[in-house]
Formats: structure tokens, C-alpha cells, sequence
């Protein structure tokens, strides 16, 4: 091909970055130079910056605001805790489990996904986010009803709606193993994800999106973001493509999720409540809104940020809210703007690639 | 202006076409159509046939309702009377995009582009419901996907090239002028292979020499794609000019039907948009 | 018996979200913005009150016009600093930032008061006859459903009869308009915060006299409640806040009764889905159709 398109260059330098910045963390991880907190947190950055690019596919790409993405990882994160723990008897390589595991996290994702969006897909705006809120706290709620067990026989699973039951109702046999124990959450995991699975996530997740915004599927969903009626007027079918778009985020929501739960010994669905659906929608709002690699940098920089500010230990959140605001204002700012636009200008980039996709 | 003369025929459905087109069914017919929000009818026993390569004119003052006919063939709002038959189908059980799909593409009086995609992903856009690809082919890179987006490619600057717009190709769509913008609508109308083209207002906002290129364009399309262009106008002068038929509507009724030399001459006409002449006087 | 006991408790506590849902309602409908630090706001009017009762021994008819006072200034305050200058940014700008304001809120209340939670002593408290309280009422339940009604009544006049309520509704409906008109547009939406704030303080008063434990996320749930009960009833609607505060206290107290406890929240919160659903702006919320 003659000359690349400049979106094609910006794909490929994404893809190339990751890969540089994982390569150097490997290293730096294998011999053993991270502190440990900073090596803890190499997974769950994995799984944030994917979070972070597929809830963009929604809010960004699909310009619909979704305040529940964390409900879609609470889904895929406790299925495929139990995915991957009940079937380590049938399945012992570690890696082929975790990779069913994250599969089986996307596909309940997706599930939830279709639930949630074919009804509420039509609402607008603002509607559509409070029900995505309400999303959220449903399946906290849910989860925490939920007590599942394992044993030679299969699966055994009650859904503790009075709350009075516990995990000796699932009459386990000898040597069987409960998964999740209601409000307990999931205790005993065995941790199986690793940095590089977390690498493996994160550019899955890349291609994923990024091609399918390349795609005749990705410019549909932007011409509903741009213009609904002009879309329909073309022959554009508004709802299934903003559910492609929901359910694609939604699935790959779930498979972080997964990840990030096969991280922990233990899990409580609290984990992935409002606050979490909120964090992640900051990391896509000031990675810059449908910029996808800006999701990945905000996602890296933010959740270090508390991490980096821990020496001002009470302080840390406050200055982080105040961060917050004021890279709101700031970005918001008339003469801020028109001062990037000329220095994005001196340094010779194009228009398109300032705020492009 | 030079116009060759088209015979304007009667047939039975009491509307007048081109005689070239009397062979073939009319591309539209407009059966006592109307409209009615909450009681106030913004439309009634609209009647209007279009031939099946005819440039179609819908005029009249401002707030005759014109605009809300488009929607009404468009189904952004379904009429509450009347029917609609396009192609020999009735459209009453359809959706706009079903009505895309089934032949009608349109453009809008305030433009409704998708301004933050490139001027070509506007066309590709139109283009797509005829190469498509399904969503799994396109994020796994398939052949398909390849092939389907190089045609697109090709037949997006193809398209672009009529408005002599193939250079604007990669720019984005909302930072182009005013008057390109109008006629990027209408190349992304086009993309759908539309068979009936209703432009709202094309002229809108252009100066004299961009309207007449804008009407040799017109005809250049309808001569190139053989396809029927209903013109919905305001600036009598462009409408005069290349329509073949033309309908005057007023406070949402139609007033009168006719070739352009009937339409000029016509007594009520000229009443509806000039006011009688006693009231200008006074 | 037992019925109309959780009816009531459903009610006072549908009241209290009624008044924060007024709060969140009216900034909406009048700077179209999601304002999430209204629910934090609750909680220093809570911590405000509880300071001037404990430490400084003020009596209660001193402590909650302080609290509604150092509300009122902080939503002005807010307004002017966070939300002001993102008057023409997108909405998404405005939500973060109101979120930055939330964090904020709570952390700096972390700080001063410490995440260990406060008794709240409630403040409205009087005797009941006996026959009263063998019901389920409770002195909390009164003034709050009292005041909820109070406030309602004396919100309703002051929009519909006051100039300065006639300069929000023009405000909610067309802001260039309102501004040729004469109207301060940054002056009326000022006023809507501070209207709102002084009501979350009202709010978080009766919200830990009624349940006597207040900590840094005291306000966040009924906040999201309320949130939820504004969209309910139709977001903008004064009544639909009201209507929809009050059916979202009742459903939730009577779930807990009669179907779980854990799933008390799913219920309300799909109850919801279910309303938009059927009714996309809500009960008592107005469809504006988009013009082709």
C-alpha cells in the first residue's frame, strides 16, 4: 500500500507502544527491579486499560453514556472465577484454563450485555445512563446472592435471594469447593493471571476495537453518534449497530474482569460498584473521548497517580480530585485549547490527528 | 438557461409525467396524503406523481409544508391519511430505513452530515448497504473486508467526482464550506442508489454561480444514474429552470400542478406567494 | 398493622429522597448537568449540624439554619469555581467534574471529621402517645414528611409566582432566550444551587435523625437513590421529583418487608428500568422530539 492512511499509522503506533512499555516492565519485572507494589499492580492495570478502551467503544465511539461498565466486569470477573476454578480437575494447564476462563468472563459479559442494551438501547442520553447505573447495582445486589460450589458431581449453585442460606446448603461432597460464598464473595482463588496474559488482554482488546472503528461497523456507530436521523435516512439500522457497540464493550469488559479476578485470592462484588464504573469513565474522559490510545495512557496514569501520591498518604484522594477538576477546567479552557491547537500545529501535525480517533 | 422542453403527459393516477417516462410505471405516486399533528393538519390531500427519470419540483411558500412532505416520504413521520406507493409498492408498513433501502434517499434543509467522519466515510457510509461485510469480517481483517473497502474506496471518489469533490476526500466532513457540505449530502444520498432523490433545499445559502452549477448537476445526475429527483424549493428560479413538473403547495394543501410555463402563468400562484395585489398596495 | 408501619417508613424515608430529588431536578432542569457532589452536599449539611449540636452546644432551631446556610454558601461555591467556567464544555466535561467534586467532598470531610462514623442525635425528636408509636410512627417521620410537604408547597409557588422562579423556568427553557430577555443567566443558575444545597441540608438533617449514623459516604446512596427518584418521576418536574422520591421510598421499604432485604435496591432499581421502558422521560417528565 502507497503511503499509509494516518489512522492506520496511529493503530500501528498504539500497538507498538504497548508492546515497548510491556517488554520494559517484563524485564523490569523478571529481574526483580519494581518495588513490589508497583509489580501487584501490573495486572490490574492490564485489566483497567482494557476496561478503559472498551467502555470508550461505548461512550466514546457510540457517544451513549454508560455510568455501569463495572457491572459488566463483576459478571465476567466471578464467572470466570468459576470458570477457572472448577475446572481445574478437568483441565490442569494453567494458561488454556485462564484463556477459557477470560472467554467464558466475555460471553456472560455479552449476555448481560444484550440483556441490559436490546430494552434499554432506544432510551437517550441521560436516561441511558441512570439505567446503566441501576445496571450496576443490580448485579452487585446479584452477585451478592450468589453461592456456588464445586464437587466431582459439577456445579451447584443457590441463589440466596432470603439471605438465610449459606454454603453448606450447597451440600458439597468430600474434597467439593465453594467458589463463592454470598456477600462473602468469592474466597480461595487460585491466582492465575500473569503480566503477560494482562499484555495479551490489553492488545486483544486493541484490535478488537480499534478494527472495528477501521470498519464499515465502527463508521456506522459514529454516523448515529454524529447524526441519528441523517444515519436512518441512509439506511443505517440505529439499534443493532449501538448494540454491536454495547455488546463488544460489554464482552470485553468481561474478559477483564475475569482477568482481574483470577488475580486476587479473594473477590467481593463491591469491588465493581458505581465508584469503579466511575473511575474507569474518568480514565476514558480525560484519555480524550473516542481517542482510544488516550484510554490507555489515561488509564496507566491514573491508576498510578493514587499509588504515586501515597507519600501524601490522607491527601492522596483530595489532591487526585483536585487533579481531576482541574484538568477538567483546563481542557475546557477556550485559550488553553487555542494554545495546543498552535502548538500542535508548530509541531507539524495534521489536523486530523488532534482529537482524531 | 437553456432547457430542452419535456412534454408533460396526463395518466390515469391524475398526475402529469414526462412523456419519456409513460412507458414505466411512475416512480412515486402521493395518494391524498396528509398529516395531522394534534389536530392541526400540516398536510392534506397531497396528490403528486413523479415519472421515472422526471426532475420533479415541489415549491411554495415558506411554512407550506413542504419539509414535513419529505418526512412524510422519508417516514420520519408517518401520515395519518393517504398513501404513499413507491416503485408500485406501498411504503404505510415502512421505516425510514426501510424506505432508504427500498429505493429513497434524501438530503436535508439544515444539514445533517456526519461532521466528525472524513468526507469519503460520509460516502462510504451510503455505499455500505451494497458491499457490505459483516462486523466479524471487518475487526479479523477478512478478504472480504479488504475487497469490499477498496471498492467503496473507488466508488466513493467515483461518486465524489460529480461535485468535482474527490481532492476533499480525507477532510473531515464538518469543516468544509457551507456549499460543499450541500453537496456532499447529496453525493452521500446518492451512494445509496437511490431511486427517487428528494433534495430539500439544495440551494440553500449558495450564491448565484454555485445555484447554476448546483442545477447542471442535477440534470448531470439525473442523466447518469436514470433516476427521478423530486426538488424541493423555494428559489422559484432554480426550480424553473430544470424541473420538468412542478407542484405548488400552500398552507399544506396542493394549489396547483403543471409544467413550469403553466406553473408561472398560473393566477393562484402567483397570489399564494406574492399576496394579492390589493393587500400589497394597502 | 405491620403494613402500614413499613408504609409509613416507606413514606418518611420517600420524603427524604423527594427533597433531595427536588435538589438534583431542579439543577438539571436548569443547567441540564448531572450534579453528583449534590449527594455529598447532604452529607455536610449533616456534619455541619452535628458539629454546631456537639461542639459548640448550639440548640437544634440554631444548628440546622447553620447547616442550611454553610450549604447554600458551599453550592454557590461550587457552582462558581467547578461548574461555571464548563458552561459551553460537553456534558461529560461537567459530569466528571462534578464527580472531581464528590471525591472531593468526601475525602475533605474524611479528613477534617474522620471516617469513623458520628452518632447523629436526632434533632426533631419529641414524645409520641403511645397509640401513635405502636403504628411505627415516629416523631422523625413526621417533620420529615411535614417538611417535605412544606417544601414542595413553597417551591411550587416560589417557581410559578416569583419573578425570580419565573427567571428559572425561562433559564430551563431556553437560555439565549432568557439572557435577551434581561434575565442573569449565571446569576438564576446560582440561585437554583443555592435553593438546591440549602435543601440538602435540610435533607441531611432528617436523613441521620432518621437513621443517627453519618460518615463521609453517608450521602452518597440516597444521593444515587434520589438521582434514580428524579428520573422516576421525569427529570425537570418538580411534582415528578416529589412523586417519584416518595413511590421510590415506598417500593423500597416494602421490598425489604416483603422480599428481601439483599435485593432491595435490585428491586428499586429495576422498577426503574421498567418505568423508563414503558414511559422513556419518566412519569411526570415532558418528550421534546427532535425537528427534522
Amino acid at each position: 500500500m502507497k503511503g499509509l492512511k494516518k489512522t492506520t499509522k496511529v493503530d500501528f503506533a498504539t500497538y507498538i507502544g504497548v508492546t515497548i512499555a510491556f517488554i520494559v516492565m517484563y524485564i523490569l519485572q523478571s529481574g526483580k527491579h519494581l518495588s513490589n507494589s508497583l509489580s501487584g499492580q501490573l495486572v490490574p492495570i492490564c485489566c483497567f486499560i482494557a476496561m478503559a478502551v472498551s467502555l470508550n467503544l461505548v461512550v466514546g465511539i457510540s457517544g451513549e453514556l454508560s455510568l455501569g461498565h463495572a457491572g459488566f466486569m463483576s459478571v465476567g470477573a466471578f464467572s470466570g472465577v468459576v470458570a477457572g476454578m472448577s475446572l481445574s480437575n478437568v483441565i490442569p494447564s494453567v494458561p488454556v484454563r485462564l484463556a477459557i476462563a477470560l472467554i467464558v468472563g466475555a460471553l456472560f459479559a455479552a449476555v448481560a450485555g444484550i440483556i441490559v442494551g436490546v430494552p434499554v438501547l432506544r432510551l437517550r442520553g441521560d436516561y441511558l445512563a441512570i439505567v446503566t447505573l441501576a445496571f450496576g447495582q443490580i448485579i452487585k445486589d446479584l452477585i451478592n446472592c450468589l453461592i456456588v460450589g464445586y464437587d466431582s458431581r459439577g456445579l451447584h449453585i443457590i441463589f440466596n435471594v432470603s439471605g438465610l442460606k449459606s454454603v453448606t446448603d450447597l451440600h458439597l461432597e468430600e474434597g467439593g469447593k465453594a467458589i463463592i460464598k454470598g456477600a462473602q464473595g468469592a474466597v480461595g482463588v487460585t491466582k492465575m493471571a500473569s503480566f503477560p496474559a494482562g499484555y495479551i488482554l490489553v492488545m486483544i482488546t486493541l484490535i478488537v476495537v480499534l478494527n472495528m472503528v477501521r470498519s464499515s461497523t465502527g463508521r456506522s456507530i459514529m454516523a448515529i453518534r454524529d447524526n441519528r436521523i441523517a444515519a436512518e435516512s441512509v439506511g443505517l439500522n440505529i439499534t443493532k449497530y449501538k448494540l454491536i457497540a454495547f455488546v463488544t464493550s460489554a464482552a470485553l469488559a468481561g474478559a477483564a474482569g475475569a482477568l482481574y479476578g483470577l488475580n486476587y485470592g479473594s473477590l467481593v462484588s463491591s469491588r465493581f460498584d458505581f465508584n469503579t464504573s466511575i473511575l474507569i469513565l474518568v480514565y476514558v474522559v480525560l484519555g480524550g473521548l473516542g481517542n482510544i490510545w488516550g484510554s490507555v495512557i489515561g488509564a496507566t496514569v491514573l491508576y498510578i497517580l493514587p499509588e504515586m501520591l501515597r507519600s501524601f498518604s490522607n491527601y492522596r484522594m483530595l489532591i487526585y480530585a483536585v487533579v481531576l477538576i482541574l484538568v477538567m477546567l483546563l481542557t475546557n479552557n477556550e485559550q488553553f485549547k487555542r494554545w495546543r491547537g498552535s502548538m500542535a500545529e508548530k509541531l507539524g501535525r495534521g489536523k486530523r490527528a488532534e482529537g482524531g480517533v | 438557461m437553456s432547457q430542452q422542453k419535456t412534454r408533460m403527459v396526463p395518466v390515469p393516477s391524475q398526475g402529469i409525467i414526462p412523456e419519456r417516462d409513460v412507458g414505466s410505471e411512475p416512480i412515486l405516486e402521493c395518494r391524498r396524503l396528509g398529516i395531522e399533528f394534534g389536530g392541526l393538519k400540516a398536510v392534506d390531500d397531497f396528490n403528486l406523481t413523479v415519472g421515472k427519470t422526471e426532475i420533479a419540483g415541489l415549491i411554495g411558500p415558506n411554512g407550506a409544508g413542504k419539509t414535513t412532505i419529505t418526512n412524510l416520504l422519508t417516514k420520519v413521520y408517518q401520515p395519518t391519511h393517504g398513501t404513499i406507493l413507491f416503485d408500485g409498492k406501498e411504503t404505510s408498513s415502512m421505516n425510514t430505513v426501510q424506505v432508504n433501502r427500498a429505493g429513497i434517499a434524501r438530503t436535508f434543509q439544515n444539514i445533517r452530515l456526519f461532521s466528525s467522519l472524513s468526507v469519503e466515510e460520509n460516502v462510504k457510509i451510503g455505499l455500505q448497504g451494497h458491499m457490505p461485510y459483516s462486523t466479524l469480517t471487518g475487526i479479523l481483517r477478512l478478504p472480504r473486508y479488504w475487497k469490499n473497502e477498496k471498492r467503496m474506496h473507488e466508488r466513493a471518489l467515483e461518486l465524489l467526482s460529480i461535485f468535482d469533490m474527490q481532492d476533499l476526500a480525507d477532510h473531515v466532513a464538518g469543516s468544509l464550506p457551507y456549499g460543499a457540505q450541500r453537496r456532499l449530502e447529496i453525493v452521500r444520498a446518492l451512494a445509496t442508489s437511490p431511486k427517487l432523490l428528494l433534495l430539500d433545499e439544495p440551494a440553500a445559502g449558495m450564491n448565484p454561480s454555485e445555484t447554476a452549477e448546483l442545477m447542471a448537476n442535477i440534470r448531470k445526475i439525473r442523466d447518469t444514474f436514470q433516476i427521478a429527483v423530486l426538488l424541493i424549493e423555494h428559489d422559484m428560479k432554480l426550480v424553473m429552470g430544470i424541473c420538468e413538473g412542478i407542484a405548488v403547495l400552500n398552507y399544506g394543501r396542493l394549489i396547483a400542478k403543471g409544467t413550469p410555463e403553466e406553473i408561472q402563468k398560473n393566477p393562484v400562484v402567483i397570489e399564494a406567494y406574492l399576496g394579492k395585489q390589493k393587500e400589497a398596495d394597502a | 398493622m405491620v403494613f402500614f408501619s413499613y408504609l409509613i417508613s416507606g413514606i418518611s424515608l420517600g420524603s427524604v429522597y423527594a427533597i433531595i430529588a427536588l435538589g438534583y431536578t431542579m439543577v438539571y432542569g436548569i443547567a441540564k448537568m448531572l450534579n453528583f457532589a449534590h449527594g455529598d452536599v447532604i452529607m455536610v449539611g449533616g456534619y455541619v449540624c452535628y458539629c454546631a449540636l456537639s461542639y459548640l452546644n448550639l440548640p437544634a432551631i440554631v444548628a440546622v439554619p447553620l447547616a442550611m446556610i454553610a450549604c447554600t454558601a458551599l453550592g454557590v461555591i461550587i457552582e462558581g469555581l467547578a461548574y461555571r467556567p464548563l458552561r459551553q464544555a460537553g456534558s461529560l466535561a461537567v459530569l466528571i467534574t462534578a464527580i472531581g467534586v464528590s471525591y472531593f467532598l468526601q475525602n475533605g470531610a474524611q479528613l477534617i471529621w474522620s471516617a469513623t462514623p458520628k452518632n447523629f442525635a436526632s434533632v426533631v425528636h419529641f414524645d409520641l402517645p403511645e397509640s401513635m408509636t405502636s403504628l411505627g410512627l415516629s416523631s422523625e417521620a413526621i417533620v420529615t414528611v411535614a417538611a417535605c410537604i412544606v417544601i414542595m408547597v413553597v417551591l411550587t409557588l416560589f417557581v410559578n409566582k416569583t419573578k425570580l422562579g419565573k427567571a428559572m423556568r425561562c433559564c430551563s427553557e431556553d437560555k439565549g432566550a432568557a439572557q435577551i430577555m434581561g434575565i442573569n443567566v449565571n446569576r438564576t443558575i446560582s440561585m437554583t444551587f443555592a435553593i438546591g444545597s440549602a435543601l440538602a441540608a435540610i435533607a441531611g438533617v432528617l436523613l441521620c435523625s432518621a437513621y443517627p449514623t453519618l460518615q463521609p459516604t453517608t450521602g452518597s446512596m440516597p444521593g444515587i437513590k434520589a438521582f434514580t427518584a428524579a428520573v422516576f418521576g421525569g427529570i425537570g418536574s418538580i411534582p415528578g421529583a416529589f412523586l417519584g422520591g416518595l413511590l421510590l421510598g415506598i417500593i423500597e421499604a416494602m421490598a425489604k418487608a416483603y422480599i428481601s432485604t439483599n435485593l432491595a435496591n435490585t428491586i428499586v432499581f429495576a422498577v426503574l428500568i421498567i418505568v423508563l421502558l414503558v414511559r422513556p422521560t419518566g412519569l411526570l417528565g415532558k418528550y421534546a422530539p427532535e425537528k427534522v
